[in-house]
């Protein structure tokens, strides 16, 4: 008996929506223009919605991109760590001691279960020379045969340093993309010498193309060397950068502790004092970036639900208007047998489906401007999660702003509503 | 056993200052397969009976029972599905859709009664036939003449099988000689056993009726057969 009833119920809801969508659709194209007036609000907030979603989603996967050179699973210590919040923290990390490149073998020798630890110097240099030719604002980076697997950088030609090299003093160098384009234009840059200041250097490998980091940094202007040559050569005072490659995000906090911890023997700081170096990850920077692609977003979407609001004050206005013009027919339906309900869910359907035609118009013309757009920054793109959101959000408008005529159109009494002829 | 049992019926409504009695206790039965006129001048109170009977508005204090229900009771929805079930509701007006077809203007009780699809619609293709309307099922009200607007909205309201086909003023926009025919009509759903209930203050249209019930100040004036019948 209940399920029967239950039935009976689904049955009466699914004629009542059908019959909604139906007269809704009678209505919008009985007022087209009407329609599309009331929806411009609509179209407007969503296509900001849609825009401001697509652009830090942009934002975000380019950042990521840009900074996926770091590594996700790659801990870089180093003497000052990348963010420094205060000026008294800043005059602290100043005078700490500089790593040297006998920490650096204690690191590796104490530190087990990482695929890698790499003592990494960068210096830049002016320029590098092959008989007349040169390339400059160049980065040298020294460090041994570890740099392959804590970079994750691959090679186009040639070789990477073995660990004979790295330790031996050789005059041996890894070039990047545009150095190799610069210097050697007819011929193939493995085996060919090349000059950092007076130092001549044997080139053995070519890295792949890396690109550019936010614009600034190029990762194709870098030549890597033995960290020993670079002591020898370029000067002995520099402080290291160890990076260590754990090989499983998963693993990472534990590691850092573990690292932390032999950092602190290693370095002798005393129990209670804190640490004189800085174990710096790729996460810090993502979360510097969230925090201000989550001002930008805020700020964004309350302008955005501004336009949404004045969207729904349109089709709540223009649904007020619909429910005086259609009272008569309100009452008709209702000497027929309409409930409460059927009037309501009738009018919300029309607000859902003024605003939903809104949405849809709005994704048009945003995936237009977002086409445009990819020509300024090349990972727009409309997702289907912002597809959604749009279409949520136009629905959910139209629905709220709905309500209220659509409460007032079913509470009206048969016998007023016919009456109003 | 009545079909409609009136009881001491009152409707009053606050206008303000002052309350209006429309009606003062009305008490009535109808039996199953009556054909009523309800007549009275305008102010009479007749409109605010019809709606009482149609269960539109339920009146102040008073019973009143239809086809077994208490009608007085009930809430909004449960007046909503009576009138759906056993009220056929045909208006001066006509009151039709104007953007839809007759077929889906006779379908409408039917979508509220939660019918499924295509027994709707052979239902009120059933109807439309009954009314003589079978070549006019695609036709929209403003295509059509007044009569068979008219036809239409009384295909309608007997498309549900309805206990009471209830009628205001249903010559009231037509033309003597379609007004005729609407008559005719009745007369015909009078003889296969429908309950009519006509509301009108024309003579001649409430002459069809066997039986007259006048009224005047919220009050039963006389409640007779017509001379028709007595004839």
């Amino acid at each position: 008996m209940v399920s029967w009833k239950a039935t009976l119920f689904r049955m009466k809801l699914r004629t009542e929506v059908i019959e909604g969508l139906r007269i809704a659709g009678e209505s919008i194209r009985g007022n087209l223009l009407r329609s599309v007036l009331t929806t411009l609000g609509i179209v407007i907030g969503v296509v900001t919605v849609t825009l401001m979603a697509t652009a830090i989603q942009g934002l975000d996967r380019s950042f990521s991109q840009a900074i996926s050179f770091l590594g996700t699973d790659v801990l870089h210590v180093d003497q000052r760590e990348w963010f420094i919040d205060s000026d008294v923290k800043w005059d602290a990390v100043q005078r700490r001691n500089r790593i040297t490149i006998q920490q650096v073998r204690s690191v590796e020798r104490g530190l087990d279960g990482v695929l890698g630890v790499a003592p990494v110097v960068m210096q830049p240099v002016l320029a590098v020379h092959h008989k007349n030719r040169s390339s400059s604002a160049v980065m040298l980076i020294a460090t041994t045969d570890q740099y392959l697997t804590t970079s994750g950088i691959t090679l186009s030609a040639g070789r990477f340093m073995t660990k004979a090299e790295a330790e031996g003093n050789r005059d041996v160098c890894v070039i990047g993309a545009d150095i190799a384009e610069k210097l050697f234009v007819h011929e193939s840059p493995v085996g060919q010498r090349l000059y950092v200041t007076s130092e001549a250097l044997e080139v053995i490998g070519v890295v792949d193309r890396r690109g550019t980091v936010l614009g600034h940094l190029n990762l194709d202007s870098q030549i890597i060397i033995p960290i020993r040559k670079f002591f020898t050569g370029f000067g002995s005072g520099p402080s290291c950068i160890i990076d260590v490659k754990v090989g499983d995000a998963a693993r990472l906090d534990a590691v850092r502790e573990e690292l932390r911890g032999l950092l602190r023997q290693i370095r002798r700081v005393a129990p209670g004092q804190p640490d004189d170096f800085a174990i710096n990850q790729q996460e810090e920077l993502l979360e510097r970036f969230r925090k201000v692609s989550g001002v930008i977003a805020t700020s964004g979407f309350f302008i955005t639900g501004l336009s949404l609001f004045v969207g729904g004050i349109g089709i709540m206005n223009i649904m007020f208007v619909s429910v005086v013009e259609r009272t008569a027919e309100i009452g008709l339906r209702k000497a027929l047998g309409a409930r409460r309900r059927t009037i309501l869910l009738q009018f919300l359907i029309e607000a859902a489906s003024v605003a939903l035609i809104g949405g849809v118009i709005a994704l048009v013309v945003a995936r237009g401007l977002v086409e445009v757009g990819k020509q300024f920054l090349s990972t727009l793109a409309l997702s289907p999660g912002v597809v959604l959101l749009a279409l949520g959000v136009a629905l959910a408008t139209g629905i709220v702003s709905g309500f209220l005529p659509a409460w007032r159109a079913a509470r009206m009494t048969p016998v007023e509503a016919l009456r109003n002829d | 056993m009545s079909l409609i049992r009136l009881d001491a019926i009152c409707r009053s409504y606050d206008m303000g200052s002052e309350t209006v009695h429309a009606l003062r206790g009305v008490s009535l039965d109808i039996a199953r397969g009556e054909y009523v006129a309800i007549m009275g001048p305008s102010g009479s109170g007749k409109s605010t009976l019809m709606n009482v009977l149609g269960c539109l508005d339920t009146p102040t204090s008073g019973t009143y029972k239809l086809n077994g229900h208490n009608v007085g009771e009930m809430d909004d929805d449960e007046l909503a599905d009576i009138r759906n079930r056993e009220i056929g509701f045909v208006f001066q007006t006509f009151n039709l859709l104007a953007r839809s077809t007759a077929l889906r203007n006779v379908e409408l009780p039917l979508v509220y009664a939660g019918a499924d699809p295509d027994e709707r619609r052979e239902v009120a293709l059933g109807a439309l036939r009954d009314v003589g309307l079978a070549d006019r099922v695609n036709h929209r009200p403003n295509e059509m003449s007044g009569g068979q607007r008219q036809r239409v909205a009384i295909a309608r309201a007997l498309v549900n099988r309805p206990s009471i086909l209830l009628a205001d003023e249903p010559t009231g926009n037509l033309d003597s000689r379609t007004g005729t025919e609407i008559l005719e009509l009745f007369e015909a759903l009078s003889k296969k056993g429908n309950t009519l209930i006509v509301v009108t203050h024309e003579e001649n249209v409430a002459r069809h009726a066997r039986r007259i019930i006048r009224i005047r100040d919220g009050l039963v004036e006389s409640d007779a057969l017509s001379h028709e019948a007595a004839h």
